[in-house]
């Protein structure tokens, strides 16, 4: 069965700018990745003896929380050496164009 | 040498950490040009936590079985201060500000960290030929990949350039590279090693293990990596089995299950009659042996390939040249973050990301995502009717030895399928080990898993360590460098 | 066409915890930018997410006080967007089963009760701050966006509620209500100025009668109650006048100005439709199980609603307990104490929310250190009941007591304002003034009712204004046999 990918659309959710070649590329090796995980499909038995939900940790890890207790924070100026771009204790990005 | 080795002769004062450092440096001088396991070898670091180790030893402080043990690190877990990349380029020149957890505990245990090792982008990959910084190589055969994504770590670790590489495993990516490099690989419980500080590929699966040369080593290192930490909400806070106790046991009274549906098609014969043969020698030591059906692993891999890149989409989403890594230039932080990424991720990343993106957008969710969970859930189920009868499962660790560089790049899914064996475990959060067997007809390792049910270390390394003495492999890829 | 507007409105609400929702980091305003800042509010490489419990413990508080119920599991899912002040792309919140649902929030309009139904409560991460740069801070003329993190992470509880809001009004007494209910349990500093309450509205209209909803528009950037009246005003306005004049209502964001006072439309996320939702594998399951739940139950304080109730019960009529209820806690615990010093509840409520209230006002006073007790707030008013002092006396015997003169019989007393209910003494006065004024009294006498006012002053006058005047009524009346 093939899979239909609308994969512009799919390279802007993921904000990858790729080039027409390259998306075609990565249009078709999905396409054939994805017939094969479409197999995932052919689970027998009843589907909700098996829900979704069901996976959780291994272990049955719940409620796993911690105290409402202040830590240290990072030095700023260690951080920011890692930024792109910073600017008097900001990190700077060209302007958004849409909120 | 082996960790246990290693450990005696640094406590009867036969041998300085500082002279182990530079045996394992020298060694790694040697191999580097033809393997390249590292990144990054940190030798100021490394030789100030030997020296830190001897003056331990002469004031007769015993920090535990690392003290003084050099040991590589997968350059995905962060090291304050060292720069990590995850073999990207997004990450390129990026000096994290913290350490990972198991960065602290091998610190605090007085263990030195050569450097950082080579892996596949983001640890995605089979052969570690995903890496941004170059391919590395099979110690057995340099025209041929150690296995991936912990490639670096396991190549290390068969060359002596470390003692102990730490590996991460989210479908195989210690198990894998061990078998097809000739040493253990362990993939401990989900939740049972922090996963605070390693750059996450998929949360769910991820987990950290040890690479060693031997399946004591490897329960050693287990011992000093693993336990409750607070900075991660999925670490196991209740008690840990004990990894050695029963090493040497043997597997008399044992029931030891197959699984039927790891081999046949696409499995070498080499492979299949060397696991076909330890098999029979479990039995001729006295275990049952038990043929087991676990029907669900035939979808595993399918399950895994939406599962894991679909959480790989969410946690790779962070890198966007805003905080750290690459940037590429855009007028506006839209066009800034999606050239970045574009420019930054190598194709299989971008690959993964644009399949996990589409799994879990609207209208797919259901069909991909949403059934590959399911899935995940039968295949639970199945690993738990199997363990009501056997202690153990085995199979192979690969369905084929290491394969030649390049071979499969262009073609991701026979890439994928070298996962198929390793897959369930991560999928059920499971322990698994590979432990070589021997070589095959072209001199290449052969490994052999062993998976048990959750918290169930103590038996996996009681069978694992019976499978090693039955195979007695203690061949070493330096006669296979020399004859290059 | 007559037209009714449906209303849903999405309260965020920012907790007044110690640490950040996942991380150890200070929740704390007015910092230097990036100063509160770790490796997982930052979204660095490797970090993960450690749920604070006492966060949890305020959700599900507020549920609780929001008559909603606590899912006995719940779990943390990833809202995946892309977007500069977040940090990983993607926001821990909660998709399909969140900590509390179903619960509801009386209102009071004009004197009518109106009950909205909340379909659920939620609990997830602030953002960072962008801040753009030239273009006179508009986003599309910017230059730049300098970003800080000190507010990433910040635990938020998400109060949805159902389209059971009907008028601008209503959206406005909804918004304060839930105010007022997170400022009461204390979980939230529930400033609005300071953006640790914010609010989004979602607004459509449909043909009065119709169970449909029509199309609805989403408006951002309310900053006020005012502001979020108007803006609801408005756009139902907006949307009326388009469909009368036969145009269709697109579904969109909308962003108030509050200085044009409009609503415009404005661009918003690729995609946004699509999150692409999945449970967070870096966090477990929640279980709240019944000793949580109760234990959190049995640390509330009492919200308004069970206290408006309670007032009424004590013979405080409605409006008057709702003015009483939102008053300062001090003002509530002084009605309360003259109530269990004997005091009667109604003038008490009275006396409180006015003349005291005022007095507060007027000095600027701390309410908190009032010289008023329960017991003389109660001693006046049982002053005021024994005809002992004067309504007008009452309030210079109040003054005097709140300037810490005394109790109120030594203020009235001291003051010189205490009532004479010495019956010879007013007989004696009201002798005088008849004696003094025969004409009047003998028009009183032939039926002209309105010289007894006039009379009665003119005994009140003799007595300095401390005869009781109804005494003083009934004994002229009697005198002139009528």
């Amino acid at each position: 069965m093939p899979v239909e990918i609308d994969i512009a659309h799919v390279a802007k959710l993921a904000r990858l700018d790729l080039t027409p070649d390259e998306m075609e590329g990565y249009r078709s090796q999905l396409g054939v990745i994805l017939e094969h995980a479409a197999k995932v499909q052919s689970l027998e038995g009843d589907p909700e003896a098996h829900p979704e939900g069901d996976v959780t940790h291994p272990l049955g890890l719940v409620n796993a929380f911690r105290d409402d207790e202040v830590r240290p924070s990072l030095d700023r100026a260690e951080v920011l050496a890692s930024a792109p771009e910073s600017r008097d204790g900001y990190y700077v990005v060209p302007p958004a164009l849409e909120i | 040498m082996s960790i246990a080795h290693a450990g005696r002769a640094l406590r009867d004062g036969t041998l300085t950490a500082t002279d182990l450092l530079g045996s394992v440096l020298r060694k790694a001088s040697e191999t580097e040009a033809q393997i390249h396991a590292y990144l990054n070898i940190d030798r100021t670091g490394a030789e100030e936590a030997a020296a830190r180790a001897d003056a331990d030893f002469g004031d007769g402080i015993d920090r535990g079985p690392l003290q003084g043990i050099p040991i590589a690190l997968k350059d995905n877990m962060v090291t304050r201060g060292l720069e990590t990349t995850a073999a990207s380029q997004i990450l390129a020149g990026y000096v994290p500000p913290y350490d990972a957890t198991v960065v602290t505990k091998l610190r605090n245990t007085g263990a030195v960290i050569v450097g950082k090792t080579n892996l596949d982008e983001f640890a995605m990959g089979s052969s570690t030929e995903n890496s941004a910084y170059g391919t590395s190589y099979n110690p057995w055969d340099i025209t041929r990949v150690p296995g991936g994504s912990s490639g670096g770590s396991a190549a290390a670790v068969a060359v002596g350039s470390a003692l102990a590489g730490l590996g991460s495993d989210t479908g195989g990516s210690i198990r894998q590279p061990a078998s097809l490099c000739g040493v253990v690989g362990m993939k401990p419980t989900y939740g049972t090693v922090s996963r605070y500080g390693l750059i996450a590929f998929a949360s769910s699966l991820d987990q950290i293990g040890p690479l060693t040369k031997t399946v004591e080593d490897s329960a050693l290192t287990l011992s000093a990596l693993w336990g409750h930490d607070p900075l991660d909400a999925t670490s196991y806070r209740g008690d840990y089995p004990n990894p050695t106790r029963e090493l040497g046991h043997g597997v008399e009274g044992l029931r030891i299950g197959v699984v039927s549906e790891l081999r046949g098609d696409g499995y070498e014969p080499d492979v299949e009659s060397a696991v076909s043969d330890m098999v029979d020698r479990l039995s001729g030591a006295g275990a049952e042996i038990v043929e087991l059906s676990l029907p669900t692993f035939d979808i595993a891999l399918s399950s895994y390939y939406l599962i894991a890149p679909a959480e790989a989409s969410a946690n790779l989403a962070r890198f966007d040249g805003i905080r750290y890594g690459h940037r590429a230039d855009g007028d506006t932080t839209e066009e800034m973050m999606s050239r970045s990424r574009a420019e930054g991720f190598g194709p299989e990343v971008t690959r993964r990301i644009l399949l996990g993106t589409y799994a879990l957008s609207a209208g797919y969710y259901d069909a991909f995502y949403g059934q590959a969970q399911r899935v995940r859930s039968a295949i639970r189920a199945d690993f738990a009717r199997a363990y009501a009868n056997v202690e153990v499962l085995v199979s192979p660790t690969s369905p084929t030895a290491a394969f030649k560089a390049g071979e499969r790049t262009q073609d991701p899914l026979a890439m994928y399928l070298s996962d198929i064996c390793t897959i369930p475990c991560n999928l059920s959060g499971d322990p698994a080990i590979s432990v070589p067997l021997g070589l095959d007809r072209d001199g290449l390792p052969i490994g052999f898993q062993v998976m048990a049910p959750a918290l169930g270390e103590t038996m996996l390394y009681r069978v694992a360590s019976a499978v090693e003495e039955l195979a007695g492999f203690d061949a070493s890829p330096e006669l296979a460098m020399v004859a290059t | 066409m007559n037209f009714e507007p449906v209303i849903g409105i999405e309260v965020h609400v920012e907790l007044a915890t110690d640490s950040k929702m996942f991380c150890g980091c200070a929740v704390s305003f007015g910092e230097e930018p990036n100063t509160n800042v770790c490796p997982t509010c930052l979204g660095l490489p490797g970090a993960l997410p450690v749920p604070n419990s006492a966060a949890l413990d305020a959700i599900i508080g507020i549920g609780l006080a929001l008559n909603c119920d606590v899912a006995p599991n719940s779990v943390f899912h990833r809202k995946n967007y892309f977007y500069a002040d977040l940090p990983k792309n993607y926001q821990i919140s909660q998709f399909d089963v969140p900590v509390c649902v179903d619960g509801h929030l009386d209102i009071s309009v004009n004197g009518t009760i109106h009950r909205v139904g909340i379909e659920r409560a939620h609990m997830e991460e602030d953002t960072g701050k962008s801040t753009h740069l030239g273009g006179g801070g508009r986003i599309d003329s910017a230059e730049a966006t300098l970003l800080d993190f000190n507010r990433s992470g910040v635990p938020l509880v998400e109060v949805v509620s159902r389209p059971e809001i009907y008028s601008a009004a209503q959206a406005r007494a909804y918004a304060q209500g839930l105010r007022e209910v997170v400022a009461e349990l204390g979980v939230s500093d529930a400033r609005l100025e300071e953006g640790s309450i914010r609010f989004d509205a979602n607004i459509s209209i449909r043909p009065v009668g119709d169970e449909n909803l029509g199309t609805k528009v989403e408006i951002k950037n309310m900053n006020s109650f005012r502001s979020l009246e108007l803006a609801v005003a408005y756009e139902i306005d907006r949307q009326t006048q388009l469909v009368d004049s036969g145009g269709t209502v697109v579904q969109e964001t909308r962003h108030w100005d509050e200085e044009a006072g409009i609503t415009q439309s404005m661009r918003t996320k690729e995609g946004s439709s699509d999150y692409r939702y999945f449970a967070e594998p870096d966090l477990t399951p929640m279980a709240m199980d019944e000793e949580w739940v109760d234990r959190i139950r049995a640390s509330l304080p009492e919200l308004p609603d069970a206290r408006r109730a309670r007032y009424q019960a004590s013979g405080v009529d409605p409006a008057l307990s709702a003015v009483l209820s939102s008053a300062d806690a001090p003002i509530r615990r002084l009605f309360d104490a003259t109530v269990a010093a004997g005091g009667p509840a109604r003038p008490a409520a009275s006396w409180l929310t006015g003349e005291v209230t005022a007095w507060i006002r007027k000095t600027g006073t701390d309410p908190a250190n009032l010289e008023l007790t329960g017991e003389s707030l109660a001693e006046l008013l049982g002053l005021i009941e024994t005809n002992t002092v004067s309504a007008s006396a009452a309030k210079e015997v109040l003054d005097g007591v709140l300037l810490g003169e005394g109790s109120p019989t030594e203020v009235a007393e001291a003051r010189d304002l205490l009532q004479i209910s010495d019956t010879d003494e007013i007989n004696s006065a009201v002798d005088q003034i008849l004696s003094e004024n025969p004409d009047a009294l003998e028009s009183l006498r032939s039926g002209e009712q309105k010289v007894l006012g006039y009379l009665v002053g003119q005994v009140m006058r003799a007595t300095n204004g401390k005869a009781d005047p109804g005494l003083v009524n009934q004994l002229i009346r009697s005198r002139a046999g009528i």
